[in-house]
């Protein structure tokens, strides 16, 4: 492994912001006292939770910050809202071709073991929903629409406010929880003011460390807790408080907060940057998912032709970190079901590799990857047994560009 | 991340004889970019049978090209025949073994090989589908999933879809697959019975079950039992004791003698009184 580490793996895991761990570590070995003790050397503890729970709230934009409730997980946050289902007689779910498994799997129980019906939305090339088909799947037995705000693989963002607006207004009762682990601290999330019941986020993803997440649980909304257990966040998930991680989460929210704007200027800067360069210097390459409704820290790009696992070995080797939705890369066999649910063909699957960013990555660091990826990909489309396929590819590129130099757009005559 | 061996990390960071033979004495190419992974060899072989040059490109993971590159360093310089005595696991175990998961690779190089081999002896090189198909994710046929059993071992469907892919997919044919495994699992253990055993052991066996299953429960109630002759499946028998006058010694025999000893032995076997 290179010595260099280039980190663009963020939708990943993240780093731990310093304030995080600097605000975390009494609670370990000075402050360990159990926040539900009677004692005050505990109770005291408790109030760190309070303040946690009121930065998370500011991050997600929750009127109440009793409406946090603390969890384990991003997982363990939609396995609460998809499992804490409670009318027996609403068995119709919704949800998307492309959300996290921790969605998808968890439906896919309730639908083998407990005869539940679940409409799996298709998205297009773009990856984006058809809201008409969204609209027309509601029905008056639907009982939770569970829709991810941004996708962790291609960053698409879903119009989860619009969608919460339009399930209520064709079915009031309807509950509607939004994974915005990808989407907290990326984009700007305001609950109170959207339709939205539920919203579960991560902590490791917004540089907090693992091991702690939150979900949001609108006041008056009825689930069944998930983890029994104790009294602790008032009765609605059991088990002692990770008061450390929580603490840390809360410190990371609001970092996360004030981040926002950067992450949205100087970090999508670099995002693009990264982008357009891997587009004009490699021409099998394309990128996968709508690049105008996209979080600003994610790009994922297919190279037509070549092996995603393989071409991750080699950046690894150079110490740059991403991932790819090649089949190889995962424990199963097949490619990644978000492309594949956008129809991108087999040729691009398996070379797709994502690049995430953080407020931690830095211009020399999209340059160096500018510098070395591409002798990577040449170095790889050699290996290739489709020379044919990759010669064609590029002759259609190259009269492309000439086509658009002819009619005058000057981009493409600089490069 | 994948566990690779320090030799398979050498084989993809820099592969050996990647590229194209011109005018190649056989070309092999199997996988498809649907499946993931595909690969295409090509060799040079002089009149005297011998491997002179291989060459490949491959489509697929840090372990595939591993795998392929492994395998040109393997034959070049073997015979046509030593190169068709080579195994999956012979290009695993050069490459100082694969992840399990992986082991497919390994099968995509023996098999690429395999199809450039026919290819020069004359057999027709369009890709031959034997047997159906078992997979319809990977596209993976009976005869390639029995093959890749018996030639590896293999105990699981987890290791059939580790080393075929098959049942990787959407995993309906996972039924099909156990169902293949326990045939082959059954041939393999039969394979090991086929061997006769002499009258001396036959009579060996069949009184020490006696003496270990049944002739200490004849005991219990008085009675006992004696090995007379063994002749083919059939195994004459004597009830001493008080089995001797017992009304239900018949049934003795045929429900609880007969029973213990088709456990044992085989379900053929036939006790009859002496």
């Amino acid at each position: 492994m290179s010595e260099k580490i280039v980190y663009l793996d963020n939708n990943a895991t993240t780093k731990t912001c310093q304030e995080a761990i600097d605000n975390m570590i009494p609670f370990f070995a000075e402050q360990y006292g159990n926040p539900s003790s009677m004692h005050d050397f505990g109770g005291e503890v408790a109030q760190y939770l309070k303040k946690a729970r009121k930065q998370v709230a500011e991050l997600i934009g929750a009127a109440d910050p009793n409406e946090v409730i603390f969890t384990s997980c991003g997982t363990e946050s939609s396995n609460m809202a998809i499992r804490g289902l409670t009318d027996p007689h609403k068995k119709h779910i919704i949800t998307t071709k492309v959300e996290h498994p921790c969605v998808l799997n968890v439906t896919k129980h309730l639908e083998k073991n407990h005869g539940y019906e679940v409409t799996y939305l298709g998205v297009n090339a773009e990856g984006e929903l058809d809201l008409e088909e969204f609209k027309d799947s509601i029905r008056d037995d639907t009982a939770l629409i569970a829709i991810m705000w941004a996708n962790n693989e291609t960053g698409v963002i879903f119009p989860v406010e619009k969608m919460a607006e339009i399930a209520k207004e064709k079915n009031p009762k309807v509950l509607f929880f939004v994974d915005a682990v990808q989407a907290a601290g990326k984009i700007p999330v305001d609950v109170k003011n959207t339709k939205i019941d539920m919203l579960g986020i991560s902590g490791h993803k917004i540089h907090a460390p693992k091991g702690v997440g939150a979900i949001y649980i609108r006041k008056g909304t009825l689930i069944t807790p998930f983890m029994l257990g104790g009294h602790q966040e008032r009765g609605k998930r059991g088990g002692t408080e990770n008061v450390s991680g929580i603490v840390a989460l809360g410190e990371a929210a609001e970092q996360a907060l004030n981040y926002l704007d950067d992450e949205a200027t100087r970090v999508k800067a670099m995002r693009d940057k990264l982008e357009k360069g891997i587009l004009s210097k490699l021409f099998n390459a394309r990128v996968n998912g709508s690049r105008l409704h996209r979080v600003p820290n994610t790009t994922n790009i297919s190279f037509e032709y070549i092996e995603g696992e393989l071409i991750l070995l080699h950046l690894s080797d150079l110490g740059i970190c991403a991932s790819s939705g090649s089949a190889c890369t995962s424990g199963n066999l097949e490619p990644s079901h978000v492309l594949r649910a956008m129809g991108v063909p087999f040729t691009a699957v398996h070379g797709s590799i994502r690049f995430s960013l953080s407020r931690y990555t830095s211009n020399e660091e999209i340059d160096y990857v500018l510098k070395q990826l591409p002798d990577v990909i040449h170095k790889l489309n050699a290996i290739s047994p489709f020379q044919k396929e990759l010669k064609e590819l590029k002759e259609i590129k190259e009269s492309a560009k000439a086509l658009k130099c002819a009619l005058g757009d000057k981009r493409c005559c600089e490069q | 991340m994948w566990e690779y061996t320090e030799k398979v990390k050498e084989h993809y960071k820099n592969p050996k004889n990647v590229g194209t033979i011109e005018n190649p004495d056989a070309v092999g190419e199997v996988g498809s970019m649907a499946c993931g992974d595909a690969l295409k060899i090509y060799l040079k072989i002089d009149k005297n049978g011998i491997i002179t040059d291989a060459k490949f490109q491959t489509f697929g993971c840090g372990s595939a090209v591993a795998s392929a590159s492994a395998l040109t360093e393997m034959i070049i310089g073997k015979s046509v025949k030593e190169a068709e005595n080579l195994t999956n696991q012979d290009i695993a175990d050069f490459l100082g073994g694969l992840p399990e998961q992986k082991m497919h690779c390994s099968v995509m190089g023996k098999e690429a090989l395999e199809a450039a081999l026919s290819s020069f002896k004359g057999e027709p090189t369009e890709k031959k589908i034997k047997g159906r198909i078992v997979c319809g994710c990977f596209g993976v046929t009976e005869d390639k999933i029995r093959e890749v059993v018996k030639h590896n071992t293999l105990n699981t469907v987890e290791e059939i879809t580790n080393y075929t892919k098959a049942g990787g997919g959407c995993g309906k044919c996972k039924g099909d697959l156990q169902k293949i495994l326990s045939e082959e699992v059954a041939k393999r253990s039969n394979g090991k019975k086929e061997k006769p055993l002499t009258k001396t052991q036959q009579i060996l066996k069949v009184n020490s079950i006696l003496e270990n299953y049944v002739a200490a429960e004849l005991r219990k109630d008085g009675g006992d039992i004696e090995l007379v002759d063994i002749e083919d499946n059939k195994i004459y028998v004597n009830l001493q004791g008080s089995c001797k006058n017992c009304p239900s010694s018949n049934l003795t025999l045929k429900n609880f003698v007969e029973n213990v000893l088709r456990e044992h032995i085989s379900e053929d076997v036939e006790v009859i009184e002496a």
